[in-house]
């Protein structure tokens, strides 16, 4: 073939393709288990809350903060010997996900907390004049208010991991981002970057659509 | 039943000490409807919240029978709370939960109780405060009104001997607000609940309240039943809010009488003699002449009173005084 799909190979990209949603998923499964309970860690020992402990929240909070201002492809390097630790490999699929885990953790807690944040002050008040437990309050009451805004925040932090998972091609981690740097970057296939370009594009909007509809089907505000 | 002991209750802000309580002494029979009025920041919210100690006293004690709530531990007060019901000048229910599932959360919360007990029990409060067909809404489908009466079988729902109530009507026109006070009064003499309710509204305090207190700057000012306290306010903050509630202003009264002649006296009558035609009766008896110049007759809590300023000229002012003494009605000096 002579056109303008000629450097493409189809069973590649649909590899790759997979590949991507295997990073995507395994990586947003961790990020949300993680960033979870660091995100309510965070707002409950956060000035005048629950549990406001001010070391606590300021340590917590400087992690998070040096996480996130380490850009994502320096951590992808900086990472490889943990990886290689906890995987047994830096390649692949495998060797993604905990650099995108520990890239996307500290910024979905961010956004718990403030989803939590935004939650009305008398909610909690209420809750705790009912007698209940500070695990009931974060349990029964805050988690489940704010949990359209956790959504977002979710909605947010797996379109993030999509564009990280593509910029851990760097490393050789496999996926369509892997393949735009490769053919489509390095040996000029223009069409291969754009078809990989195009469903990545896909893929955020579809994350996106879901997302919002989570959003929506939760709110009843 | 509810003693406040000495209390002093201040904010730490930007590093100052904001005092918001400043020794308060107090008692809260059981069964009353125990109203606290005071202008915003007098710190009736802060007193409110020590009942299930939302807040702290920074030094005092407050005991709930004869229990000093602020000695116990965690799972203690966790009981204490759960006998104490409140509900909230922005009701404060729950977004994502329905009518029905916000009436039974402390039920849930509190544990002991099966699916079937609580099904049973939010119906019967849904049904007593006349929300059953909106069990299955969410709140943001219900109007302000009707919140609040969820707020109120919500905070029915653990049968607490203690409701609390702070601001409850003030987001609410005064027809729904009506509808509440009235819910709540029906409440406090079905169950034989004492309410706690504060406001800075004297209009709420009028309607159901059987005792009040007036507070003013961290202190209270005045305390008695609702009547007396309003009737013959002492205290200036009192008078004040008097006559906020009658919308006059004190100097423009005294400058409108300055062409009135004669002696000036305003003249309250309770009870039965509400209704009695003493005025006419002492006229003529005594030879005065009388002209109204301000007045009102309406009722505090169950009993009617009527409270009127009068002018008198010529005749025997003094004997007609007297007499309107000797019948009960309690005779305030306006001008000489
Ligand atoms: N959490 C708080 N932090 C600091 N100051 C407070 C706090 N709550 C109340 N205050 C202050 O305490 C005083 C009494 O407040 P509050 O009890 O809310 O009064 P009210 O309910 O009568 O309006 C006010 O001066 C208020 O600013
Ligand atoms: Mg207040």
């Amino acid at each position: 073939m002579n056109g303008f799909f000629s450097n493409i190979d189809w069973a590649d990209i649909g590899q790759a393709g997979l590949d991507t949603l295997l990073m995507l998923g395994g990586s947003l499964l961790f990020t949300l288990l993680l960033g979870l309970p660091i995100g309510v860690l965070l707002f409950l020992t956060s000035k005048r809350q629950l549990l406001a402990q001010p070391l606590v929240y300021g340590l917590l909070s400087f992690v998070v903060n040096i996480l996130r201002s380490v850009p994502f492809v320096i951590l992808l390097i900086v990472m490889i010997p943990l990886t290689v630790f906890v995987t047994g490999t830096s390649l692949g699929v495998a060797g993604a996900i905990p650099p995108l885990v520990v890239g996307a953790t500290p910024f979905f807690a961010r956004l718990v907390e403030t989803a939590l944040r935004e939650v009305d002050r008398g909610i909690i008040e209420a809750t705790q004049a009912m007698g209940a437990t500070t695990t009931q309050i974060v349990l029964r009451a805050l988690l489940p208010e704010a949990l359209p805004g956790i959504l977002a925040g979710g909605t947010v932090t797996a379109i993030t991991l999509v564009s990280y998972a593509a910029m851990s091609g760097v490393i050789g981690g496999g996926g369509l981002g892997d393949l735009a740097i490769r053919f489509g970057y390095q040996r000029f296939q223009t069409d291969v970057m754009v078809v990989t370009v195009l469903l990545l594009l896909i893929l955020v909007q579809l994350l996106q659509m879901l997302g919002d509809r989570l959003v929506i089907h939760f709110s009843r505000r | 039943m509810i003693q406040f002991k000495n209390i002093y209750k201040s904010y730490r802000v930007a590093g100052t000490d904001v005092p918001a309580l400043q020794g308060i002494d107090l008692r809260i029979e059981a069964g009353e409807i125990f109203g606290i009025i005071g202008h915003s920041g007098a710190g009736k919210s802060t007193l409110v919240r020590l009942i299930n100690l939302l807040e702290r006293p920074s030094a005092g004690q407050v005991l709930i029978g004869n229990t000093d709530i602020t000695a116990l531990d965690a799972a203690a007060l966790r009981a204490q709370r759960q006998r104490i019901g409140m509900i909230f000048q922005h009701f404060n229910l729950l977004s994502a939960k329905t009518v029905a599932q916000n009436v039974a959360f402390p039920l849930s919360l509190a544990g002991g109780k099966s699916k079937a007990e609580i099904k049973q029990r939010v119906a019967a409060l849904l049904a007593r405060v006349g929300l059953t067909e909106h069990a299955d809404k969410y709140p943001a489908q219900l109007s302000g009104g009707q919140k609040q009466r969820v707020g109120i079988a919500r905070a029915l729902a653990t049968e607490p001997q203690i409701l609390l109530c702070d601001e409850a009507t003030s987001a609410l026109d005064p027809q729904t607000t009506q509808s509440v006070l009235k819910l709540l009064a029906d409440i406090n003499r079905e169950l034989g609940l004492t309410i706690v309710l504060i406001t800075h509204e004297m209009d709420v305090v009028r309607r159901i309240a059987d005792r009040v207190a007036v507070l003013d700057a961290g202190t209270v000012a005045e305390i008695g039943p609702v009547a007396e306290v309003f009737l013959h306010p002492q205290h200036p903050i009192t008078r004040r809010f008097v006559l906020e509630a009658e919308n006059v202003d004190e100097g423009e009264l005294v400058d409108d009488y300055a062409h009135v002649p004669g002696r000036i006296v305003r003249l309250t009558f309770t009870g039965d003699a509400t209704y009695e035609p003493l005025l006419g009766a002492v006229a003529r008896d005594t030879g005065v002449d009388f002209s109204i110049l301000a007045g009102r007759i309406d009722r505090i809590k169950d009993t009617p009173y009527g409270q009127l300023t009068v002018a008198f000229t010529g005749g025997d002012i003094p004997a007609a005084l007297q007499q309107l003494a000797g019948r009960g009605l309690a005779i305030e000096e306006v001008r000489a």
